[in-house]
């Protein structure tokens, strides 16, 4: 008989599990799940070396282990400690967290601009969610904010580099799904800056995950650019027989009306990507018959993109026809012959980047 | 029968009297009433020579605001199309090229924004939703139109005069003058 793994039991949050050896107490708290797993801006399941850079997802060891039930001395940051047998941790339950979060928060935030009405990630960004349920309503920052030199990324992704939290994640993407890395981190300290070397575009069949991977909205879909709020899409789950040999071509489409608007990789509830997929299936692929549809996605009631409520949805039977025998009601008005909004003939997805004023001369 | 309440008052059917059957008194009793309404003050306005004041919380007609230096300050959020209730409210946005900075406050602005008029139920809660102080509700009526496609109000109708090519307009969209 093989020998038996020796299963560690860890408390977070009052609430026992077992788990194996080698697990952080970040998975081991998203095992239990809900309130109990700290956020983690900078930490990816599936990035090797990720983690540790934000201080998000940091906890309270109240105990370390069975053999040493002294507890920690400071705050540890949970993606990157790994859990010990009796240990245990308090997040949601400790002032101490909670306060040295709120803190990490308004750090984060000093050098972000506050531009969300403006930013493509709003409303599926985790520093968003992050400073809703932690950040401070005013800011105490009196001084100028970062600003950068703009660097073009290429046709496809577009770089806000006053909106980046450092989190390295885009870096590591790069390092591990591209053979070769043509961007990383330039300069120190506060200069520290996300570019490509000499201006060079990225190109690789798999760079364009770095716009999911992306916890803000510092890289983002050059060709979904301004050209609509994620509230209004309707997220769809599809898949496509893709031809590279590492992609798994299962993404999520993000439907208005008839439109794909953007393609991207399914995420799972902690807003990770479930497999990587490549720039083909992300960006060329912006039409309803390239793909095979499964089905909608499933969005948590509390996202702003579930208040289209689209899930489920009941619509009644037209019966004026019956009742008019036949007669079809008669039509008022077509809204299309007076709106210039959403006309037929234009599809603002078939623009290749965001539109300009010039796009919209007839 | 059991009344309801304590109110009721029973109403009694005698035959009408001589005096009553003349109906003459009855009659100059309420042509006194109506004359002496004459004597009376005016609830009426003789709109429209005269307007009322409007409260200062009046919901009336949408204006998009512009900036001190006459930038539109719209970025199309879409924030106030997510708030309204009525779903009268649509856009489409488009990137700011360069040499359009004088134009466009941010980064990003509505090259189309339309309020559906025969939707909108004047409730404010794109006002109350607007990050970047876009979007009004003035002390204005919508007017009246003879079609319904009068009533599609597209950004030439609800963006404010520019203060530093049409001062006096956008003075008088302001409410500043009369």
């Amino acid at each position: 008989m093989a020998e038996e793994k020796k299963l560690l039991k860890v408390t977070i949050d009052n609430i026992t599990i077992e788990v194996e050896p080698g697990t952080s107490i970040l998975q081991a708290a998203r095992r239990i799940g809900g309130d109990v797993a700290p956020p983690a801006m900078c930490y990816y399941t599936k990035l090797k070396g990720s983690g540790g850079k934000c201080r998000t997802c940091l906890v309270e060891v109240a105990a370390g282990s069975v053999a040493d039930p002294r507890p920690m001395p400071k705050l540890v940051a949970s993606c990157r400690t790994n859990v010990m047998d009796g240990m245990v941790v308090k997040n949601i339950t400790s002032e101490k967290v909670i306060d040295a979060r709120n803190g990490v928060v308004e750090f984060l935030l000093i050098n972000h601009p506050l531009d969300c009405p403006i930013c493509d990630q709003a409303g599926e960004c985790h520093l968003q969610d992050l400073s809703y349920e932690h950040g401070k309503e005013g800011t105490r920052y009196e001084f100028p904010r970062r600003t950068f030199e703009k660097h073009d990324l290429g046709p496809y992704i577009q770089l806000h580099m006053t909106r980046c939290i450092m989190c390295f994640r885009c870096v590591y993407a790069a390092d591990q799904l591209t053979e070769k890395r043509q961007h990383g981190i330039l300069d120190r300290g506060d200069h520290a800056e996300i570019a490509t070397y000499i201006q060079q575009s990225l190109e690789h069949d798999f760079i364009g995950n770095v716009i999911d991977v992306c916890p803000v909205g510092a890289l983002t879909d050059k060709t979904f650019r301004f050209k609509n709020r994620v509230w209004f899409l309707k997220p769809v789950q599809a898949h496509r027989d893709c031809t590279h040999p590492k992609c798994c071509g299962k993404v999520t489409l993000w439907y208005r009306g008839e439109e794909v608007f953007r393609v991207t990789a399914r995420k799972d509830q902690w807003g990770e990507v479930e497999d990587w997929i490549c720039n083909e299936c992300r960006f060329e692929k912006k039409k309803t018959a390239d793909w095979e549809i499964e089905g909608p996605t499933v969005v948590n009631r509390h996202s702003v993109i579930s208040q289209g409520h689209y899930v489920g949805v009941h619509k009644p039977k037209e019966v004026l026809y019956d009742v008019l025998d036949g007669l079809k009601p008669r039509l008022f008005m077509d809204i299309h012959s007076v709106s210039e909004v959403n006309e037929p003939g234009r599809d603002l997805s078939r623009i290749e980047g965001p539109a300009h004023s010039t796009d919209f001369k007839e | 029968m059991q009344a309801l309440t304590n109110r009721v008052q029973v109403v009694e059917r005698k035959p009408l009297s001589f005096w009553e059957k003349l109906y003459i008194p009855a009659i100059a009793k309420g042509m006194f009433i109506t004359f002496s309404h004459i004597f009376k003050n005016k609830p009426t306005i003789n709109y429209p020579e005269k307007t009322r004041p409007f409260s200062p919380v009046f919901r009336g007609l949408h204006v998009l605001n512009r900036d001190e230096e006459g930038r539109e300050r719209c970025t199309a959020c879409g924030l106030c199309a997510v708030a309204c209730p009525a779903e009268a409210i649509t856009m489409e946005a488009a990137e700011r090229l360069p040499g359009e900075e004088g134009l466009y406050r941010e980064e990003k602005y509505a090259a189309k924004y339309e309020i559906n008029m025969l939707r909108c139920i004047f409730c404010g809660l794109c006002e109350e939703a607007c990050p970047k102080d876009a979007i009004y509700l003035s002390e204005t009526f919508a007017p009246a139109n003879y079609t319904r496609k009068g009533f599609i109000y597209g950004k030439e109708e609800l963006l404010i005069p520019d203060p530093k090519t049409q001062p006096e307009e956008f003075a008088k969209a302001k409410g500043l003058t009369k």
